[in-house]
């Protein structure tokens, strides 16, 4: 067990973990954030995505001790309604989810993308969002959803 | 107002403003207006409630002190906008704005049991039930209002949950003022049947179509904006104080059990248990991450078993040599095939395959159950609860009545998934740890042991006369049962928990025919199950995987019209529309054509060179009342065999339209889930075990993969009852690919999935 400072949506919280625990477990028990979710816990699908100083990265294989002084932010701390970021607003406007277990994948991937290119092209889309997984078939809505946070953000 | 109320902080009376009024019974509320005037009779004291019977009003609808309106609903929203479409019914008929509806599912404890999330019935029969129970509402709650203005009642009419009069809508008074707070006490005639069928009308007549305000309308889910804000639950996220992490531990070899279980192995790890019962083996922790780790570590000795399973690439042998189980005849059968072929011009005849799938849902199972003082609370993703409550009470021997099942929104859902066999795991593990356990499934578990979609083959024969008509036609499915274990976890003889804990399997037969209205002169058509490969705890026993058995058989009939079609050298279509005898089915397929400016000739083309090659298919099929045609139009590259779908142009009739966005949606994600199907899904598996057990050795379709485009052409028919849309639409898909992939090519593939490396393989 080692004592772990993790920086998550801006705020510094310290927890008693096993160092090779991963990221997940940490946000989802210690930190009480219920997102992200388990969906693998073989970076194979997504679902529990999280930024770590503003990339994507997936916290179900990712040990609770190579997170050092970065900067975590889940989805929980990517937007609000009142504040939301354009791929959230863009996917309540798009309707997307269907059950939405894989939500974290899809959303922290695409504003990634989005915080570091405005304007991907389709192939960059294609590009940064393959591997991820959506069961329910979401695949149409999920690139109407960043095509229209593109346009959002000018 | 929201359509989304989260059920595990939901208690009913806390949603129903209670006056602190004497409770006072008036006993059976058979007629009573008679005695006691409409508004004692329809209304009960505050705090006082009938019983949760499928025969009373109150059930279904409760008008609260604010106004709004909750509707209680025993099935669920599987990610299909049920939320959306069961308010606009309820809304509509109550006219209450869509607004002020709350729709609360799946909690044994506040709905009756409508069956669940069950063949696409959510609105076809669980939305036909809250039709009239809204209506009746609104029929009492006009005639409590006739007696408060004296007015009578058909002087009045509703605007936005204010009942006033015609004339004078200054006379009024709101069903708040009428009832808000207090529960109707009017009686429904119920039909006496539980789970889909369950049906209870009032007095009451629905509206007229013509007259709808809300039904028909595009409204927006509201459930989304909170999955999206990362502000809903999932049933993977509640927590219990003093809860248990759990972790199953199932066999390398599918039916070996536990000879030796190492308990210092996971020594080391704090707070690490084993439970072990029969060929049941779990182990948990306070903490989670120490309840995987115990998982990866524990030693186990497993009994040495004969290998159960068949090698992969015998498995249509398999099925093809193995005497059936159970022969049935099923559909209307015309005139005599025999004697038609034997005199037949020309006989034409295909075999086609469909192996094992998996759900493969999202994350794997998860369920959390706790008992306090005798009362069982479980959380499940299940998306038939309430049978979960029966599984629960048989499985720990508790009454009934003692078990409250509360469905949280899971993982992804497509029918009969691990969801069950996870609440029952953690149901066992609660009792004997005597704390709140919350069971999670590893990946490997959810894809490797969900219940799979049956794996079959399907024989179909047509015999023609010399003109090229068909004269005779014969199909037959034949593989492992849809109901191997049954459809839900009611029983323990279906659940991974019975199965492990020494419960014998009770294997059910069922299989299916295709849906459609071709006449022919003379017609069979018939199926046949055979026993599954190992008669205990399976990761092959099959069951309900979403259009259950529907893509398999359809696969193979529709590919099938169009191998008559090329072999008398007509038009796909046309074939189509000489033999199919029902009007809305002629409708959807002169209007899927019209959309996909189908062009008749025969297939195949024969004027491609070069790499990449292009063809169309289309293919039709009823499922329930609700037809649905696809044209595809697709791309082969002939070196890799990667299949490309440039467009699917679909026609989709499900009578009346609740809601057309959520309708475009659900098509959209069937489309989606089919064409992964169709390409990429098979359940792998060796003598000893399913191999399949990820998302690499399990692929689906990419999100690189999707079709460019999807154009969709709803039907609306107003005035026809809406029939089921969450499965129809991938059912023609897989025929629909099938046969653009000859059309293209001239190489007809009839074994799912079409892999490029399978496609590649059939055109060498």
């Amino acid at each position: 067990m080692a004592r772990i400072n993790l920086d998550v949506n801006g705020k510094v919280h310290t927890i008693d973990a096993d160092p090779d625990m991963p990221l997940l477990y940490a946000l989802r028990n210690d930190i009480g954030l219920n997102n992200p979710h388990f969906g693998c816990g073989l970076a194979q699908c997504g679902a529990c995505t999280v930024h770590l100083n503003g990339q994507a990265i997936r916290s179900c294989v990712t040990p609770v001790s190579a997170i050092g002084t970065g900067k975590v932010v889940t989805l929980a701390g990517l937007g609000t309604p009142e504040k939301p970021h354009p791929i959230q607003k863009a996917y309540v406007e798009e309707q997307v989810p269907q059950c939405g277990y894989c939500i974290n994948g899809w959303v922290m991937t695409a504003a990634a993308l989005l915080n570091e290119k405005k304007k991907p092209t389709d192939a960059e889309i294609n590009n940064a969002l393959t591997g991820l997984k959506c069961r329910c078939g979401t695949h149409m809505n999920i690139v109407r959803a960043v095509k229209r946070a593109s346009e959002m953000m000018g | 107002m929201t359509k989304m109320e989260n059920p595990a902080n939901f208690s009913r009376r806390s949603l129903l403003k209670t006056g602190g009024a004497l409770v006072v019974s008036i006993g059976a509320p058979i007629a009573l207006d008679t005695v006691l005037g409409i508004d004692a009779a329809h209304a009960q004291a505050s705090g006082t409630k009938p019983p949760l019977t499928p025969d009373q009003l109150s059930t279904f609808i409760a008008v609260n002190g604010d106004g709004s309106v909750s509707a209680f609903f025993g099935k669920m929203d599987m990610g299909q906008g049920l939320f959306a479409a069961i308010g606009q019914i309820v809304a509509e008929e109550l006219d209450v704005p869509f607004k002020t509806v709350k729709v609360l599912m799946g909690d044994t404890a506040t709905s009756v049991n409508q069956g669940g999330a069950s063949g696409s019935t959510g609105v076809q029969l669980g939305g036909k039930q809250m039709r009239v129970a809204a209506a009746e509402a609104r029929r009492v709650l006009v005639e409590m209002a006739s007696q408060r203005l004296s007015i009578p009642a058909d002087q009045l009419t509703v605007t936005d949950g204010v009942v006033h009069a015609k004339a004078d809508p200054s006379k009024k008074a709101s069903y708040a003022e009428l009832i808000g707070g207090r529960y109707f006490n009017v009686p429904l005639e119920w039909n006496k049947e539980l789970g889909n069928t369950l049906y209870a009308p009032g007095k009451a007549k629905p509206k007229d179509p013509k007259d709808y305000k809300i039904v028909g309308k595009p409204l927006p889910r509201e459930d989304i904006a909170p999955i999206v804000y990362a502000q809903t639950d999932f049933c993977t996220d509640v927590k219990r104080p003093g809860m248990l992490h759990a972790r199953m531990i199932r066999p390398p070899v599918a039916g070996s059990t536990p000879v030796k279980v190492d308990e210092a192995s996971i020594q080391d790890i704090p707070g690490a248990k084993v439970y072990l019962e029969k060929g049941f083996l779990a182990v948990y922790a306070e903490n989670e991450w120490n309840a995987i780790k115990a998982s990866q570590k524990l030693k186990v000795e497993w009994s040495n078993v004969q290998p159960s399973f068949v090698e992969q690439v015998a498995l249509y042998d398999h099925i093809r040599k193995t005497p059936p189980r159970k022969h049935q005849d099923e559909g209307k059968q015309v005139g005599n095939v025999e004697e038609a072929f034997r005199t037949a011009a020309r006989v034409v005849e295909a075999e086609y395959e469909w192996p094992f799938q998996s759900h493969a849902s999202m994350g794997p199972a998860c369920a959390l159950v706790e008992i306090q003082d005798g009362n069982v609370t479980c959380w499940t993703g299940s998306q038939k609860p309430h049978f979960v409550q029966n599984g629960i009470s048989r499985t720990i021997d508790v009454p009934l009545d003692k078990v409250h099942v509360v469905w949280v929104v899971g993982p992804g859902s497509y029918g009969r998934s691990d969801a069950d066999d996870a609440a029952m795991d953690a149901a066992v593990l609660a009792k004997v740890t005597g704390r709140p356990v919350r069971v999670q499934y590893t990946r490997d578990q959810g894809t490797g042991w969900d219940p799979k979609g049956p794996a079959s083959i399907h024989r179909a024969r047509a015999a023609l006369d010399a003109q090229g008509n068909i004269v005779a036609y014969e199909f037959v499915s034949k593989g492992f049962s849809r109901v191997d274990v049954n459809t839900n976890g009611s029983q323990p003889h279906d659940t991974l928990a019975g199965h492990f804990r020494g419960i014998a399997l009770k294997s059910g037969d069922n299989f299916g025919i295709p849906g459609e209205s071709y006449e022919f002169a003379n017609k069979k058509t018939y199926w046949e199950t055979i026993p599954p490969l190992l008669d205990r705890a399976s990761p092959l026993r099959s069951s309900h995987l979403r259009d259950p058995v529907g893509p398999q058989i359809h696969f193979a009939s529709e590919s099938f019209m169009d191998e008559i079609a090329s072999t008398i050298g007509v038009d796909p279509l046309e074939l189509r529309l000489r033999y199919v005898k029902d009007a809305r089915d002629i409708a959807l397929l002169k209007a899927v054509a019209e959309k996909a400016n189908w062009q008749s000739r025969p297939s195949p083309r024969r004027d491609q060179t070069g790499n990449k090659v292009s063809g169309r298919g289309i293919a039709y099929s009823q499922r329930n009342g609700t037809r649905v045609a696809i044209v595809a139009e697709i791309e082969v590259d002939r070196t890799t065999g990667k299949i490309s779908v440039r467009k699917f142009t679909v026609a989709h009739d499900c009578g009346q339209i609740i809601n057309p966005a959520g309708l475009k949606h659900t098509i959209e994600g069937n489309m989606i889930q089919g064409m992964s199907r169709t390409i990429w899904e098979e359940t792998k598996f060796d003598t000893k075990n399913v191999t399949s057990i990820d998302w690499m050795s399990y692929p689906i379709l990419d999100i690189t993969e999707r079709p460019a485009e999807i154009d969709i052409v709803l039907i609306d028919r107003p005035n026809v009852a809406p029939s089921g849309a969450g499965e129809p639409s991938m059912r023609p898909l897989s025929a629909a690919i099938a046969n653009a992939i000859f059309d293209a090519t001239g190489v007809r593939i009839r074994r799912v999935p079409f892999t490029p490396e399978s496609v590649r393989q059939a055109m060498s």
